[in-house]
């Protein structure tokens, strides 16, 4: 009887030993990520005063929210990046369509062997990094030397280089489409894995109904495919304002700044190159709080439409 | 008539599929034959096959200063990269995933909200700065050393594992680190390897980091090749240290030089490719995950 509770006690004591051992080893990554992660929103605190490097931030002046009204008051810049951002974020999103139609194109394939060929060559380009792609886009489209540029030639159509990259008019559509083309591949996979997972009684179903191919994909697999896509709109719709910094900085440039410049890199641009950090700052916390809204915004109506939350 | 329709459907499917397959395929394709060919045939036009072969480009564009110690500087992060991301991302998903670890749901959150927090550039920026790590290689890999999104999937494979083969193992007189070592890393192989292949992946192609923190003149050999290769895009003439002393005109041309470095900074890319393959549904699960 006594001995038992003695074992207990010390399975008890040793349990104990084993949560405090837990806390311990994991209190080194929470400080690391603490650091990375959560540290940095101190930082908010230079939007609220006249900052400089080196400075610390006590021995800084507090200017309260004169940043935030000087983004306000002269709005020009700012009202720029936010089109930019917003219209090309939207235009992505308009063709999030793209991969569903691939995947189901791709399902469609008799062949199973052409189908694996097809999707694993179209998701390669999402691997490779954007200075790749800005090198490929480079040497294929725009530069003095570049393939596009040698063919016209080649063919008399054209005397002057061309460069596609400098089109400010074209410049949305251009990045619309490097976007497309870097991701299709990928992000029909998990729209193919989303048509696995439909249950094939219905296609035999539909089949002895006297549906033809169209008519299963349109009542079918499309149907299958909308919460996929819901989830992954919600997502879109909550990243809105963050279009890619690698993207815009590297396929930007001076002619198309007034179409490309977008709020990562706007910001980065101010902050560091202009050493404006404390309206950098005041613009960089407007993007994250307007962020949060629209992640409580995706998920609040995700929840009212399908009764399940996706965060 | 109606099989007819669906199978003129088909094939115009089958052509549309081959030639977007074409397109994500060819301009590395191009890339390739074209660092191959000579600067001449370039200038002509090289589509299919590499004309006037020729490795120069390849042999002068280690001579570019700074390229070899990028191509370390890209191995390293990637290597060491990788291993500190897996050990510290899957042995914090071994204790989070610990029922005896206390307040393990507030703990769980707090790692898995740095997916959504995000203080903005300039305020991570200095953050950095006041830690020492610009001009560090440490900015490499300590910041995504810790990962939510590993977290998440390690945690939910390690809880997948029969509890009982850790408990035996505890009743042994097992402590956190042996099990650890001894069951959790050897049962978590599927799920690692996927992490291993996409940390990786990410290693290699990461280039802004290196834009941000390593300007000062301390850091000229800490550059990593994708950036590197981003300078070199953006310069207009690219000449390789002797090029450039000789005052010659150069045997090699800048595009047959950016060709040749562009190749083998995808040629790491396409040579894990076949792997990750396998890693694909369970990469995407990265990408849309939920918390």
């Amino acid at each position: 009887m006594t001995q038992t509770a003695v074992k207990q006690k010390k399975e008890l004591t040793g349990r104990q030993k084993k949560k405090i051992r837990l806390v311990l080893l994991l209190l080194p990554f929470m400080v690391m990520v603490a650091i990375f992660s959560y540290v940095p929103l101190f930082g908010w605190s230079y939007a609220f005063v006249e900052f400089s490097p080196g400075k610390s931030i006590f021995e800084s002046q507090f200017v309260g929210l004169k940043y935030f009204q000087r983004i306000f008051s002269n709005p020009k810049d700012f009202l720029m990046v936010m089109r930019n951002t917003l219209c090309i974020s939207f235009l992505n999103i308009c063709f999030s369509v793209l991969p569903a139609i691939f995947a189901i194109a791709i399902s469609q394939l008799k062949s199973k062997r052409y189908a694996k060929i097809v999707q694993t060559c179209t998701s390669i380009p999402n691997f490779i990094s954007w200075v790749l792609v800005y090198s490929i886009v480079f040497m294929l489209l725009s530069s003095e030397d570049s393939a596009l540029n040698i063919i016209l030639k080649n063919l008399g159509l054209i005397t002057e280089s061309v460069n596609p990259l400098g089109n400010v008019d074209h410049a949305w559509a251009m990045q619309v489409a490097i976007g497309v083309w870097k991701s299709l591949g990928y992000n029909a996979i998990i729209y193919l894995s989303a048509i696995t997972s439909i249950d094939q009684e219905l296609y035999q179903a539909a089949e002895v109904d006297g549906a033809n191919n169209w008519q299963k994909i349109l009542h079918i697999t499309v149907p299958g495919l909308l919460p996929t896509f819901f989830v992954l709109l919600m997502l879109a719709i909550s990243n809105m304002l963050s279009n890619g910094f690698e993207q815009f900085w590297l396929l930007g440039n001076g002619m198309t700044w007034d179409k490309l410049e977008v709020f990562d890199t706007y910001v980065y641009r101010l902050g560091i190159k202009n050493m404006e950090y404390s309206l950098a700052t005041a613009m960089g916390m407007f993007k994250s709080i307007v962020s949060i809204l629209l992640l409580t915004f995706a998920n609040w109506s995700s929840k009212k439409l399908r009764g399940e939350s996706i965060f | 008539m109606k099989t007819k329709k669906v199978s003129i459907a088909n094939v115009i499917n089958i052509i549309v599929m081959a030639l977007l397959t074409f397109i994500c395929i060819y301009p590395m394709w191009y890339i390739f034959i074209n660092s191959f060919s000579s600067a001449h045939a370039i200038n002509l036009g090289v589509y299919i096959l590499p004309k006037e072969f020729t490795v120069e480009a390849y042999k002068e564009m280690f001579e570019i200063a700074g390229l070899p110690a990028s191509i370390k500087i890209a191995f390293m992060r990637t290597i060491i990269g990788t291993t500190l991301t897996l050990f510290c991302s899957s042995f914090c998903a071994y204790l989070l995933a610990d029922k005896d670890l206390p307040k393990r749901k507030l703990l769980y959150r707090f790692f898995i909200l740095t997916m959504y927090v995000n203080a903005g550039f300039i305020p991570y920026y200095l953050t950095i700065s006041n830690l020492g790590l610009k001009n560090n290689f440490l900015v490499y890999v300590l910041p995504t050393a810790v990962q939510a999104y590993f977290i998440i999937l390690i945690k939910t494979y390690i809880e997948s594992i029969p509890s009982e083969l850790i408990e035996s193992a505890e009743m042994d007189g097992a402590g956190l680190v042996k099990v650890y070592i001894k069951i959790i890393l050897p049962l978590a192989k599927p799920i690692l390897a996927c992490i291993v292949v996409f940390a990786a992946v990410n290693q290699w192609n990461s280039w802004a980091d290196d834009m941000y923190f390593m300007q000062g003149r301390k850091a000229v050999d800490l550059h990593c090749l994708q950036y590197v290769l981003y300078t070199k895009l953006q310069s207009n003439i690219v000449t390789s240290q002797a090029g450039a002393a000789a005052g010659a005109i150069p045997k090699v041309s800048s595009q047959s030089l950016r060709m040749a470095m562009s190749f083998i900074t995808i040629v790491p890319i396409l040579c894990v490719y076949p792997y990750m393959q396998r890693f694909f549904t369970k990469g995407i699960m990265l990408g849309a995950v939920k918390g």
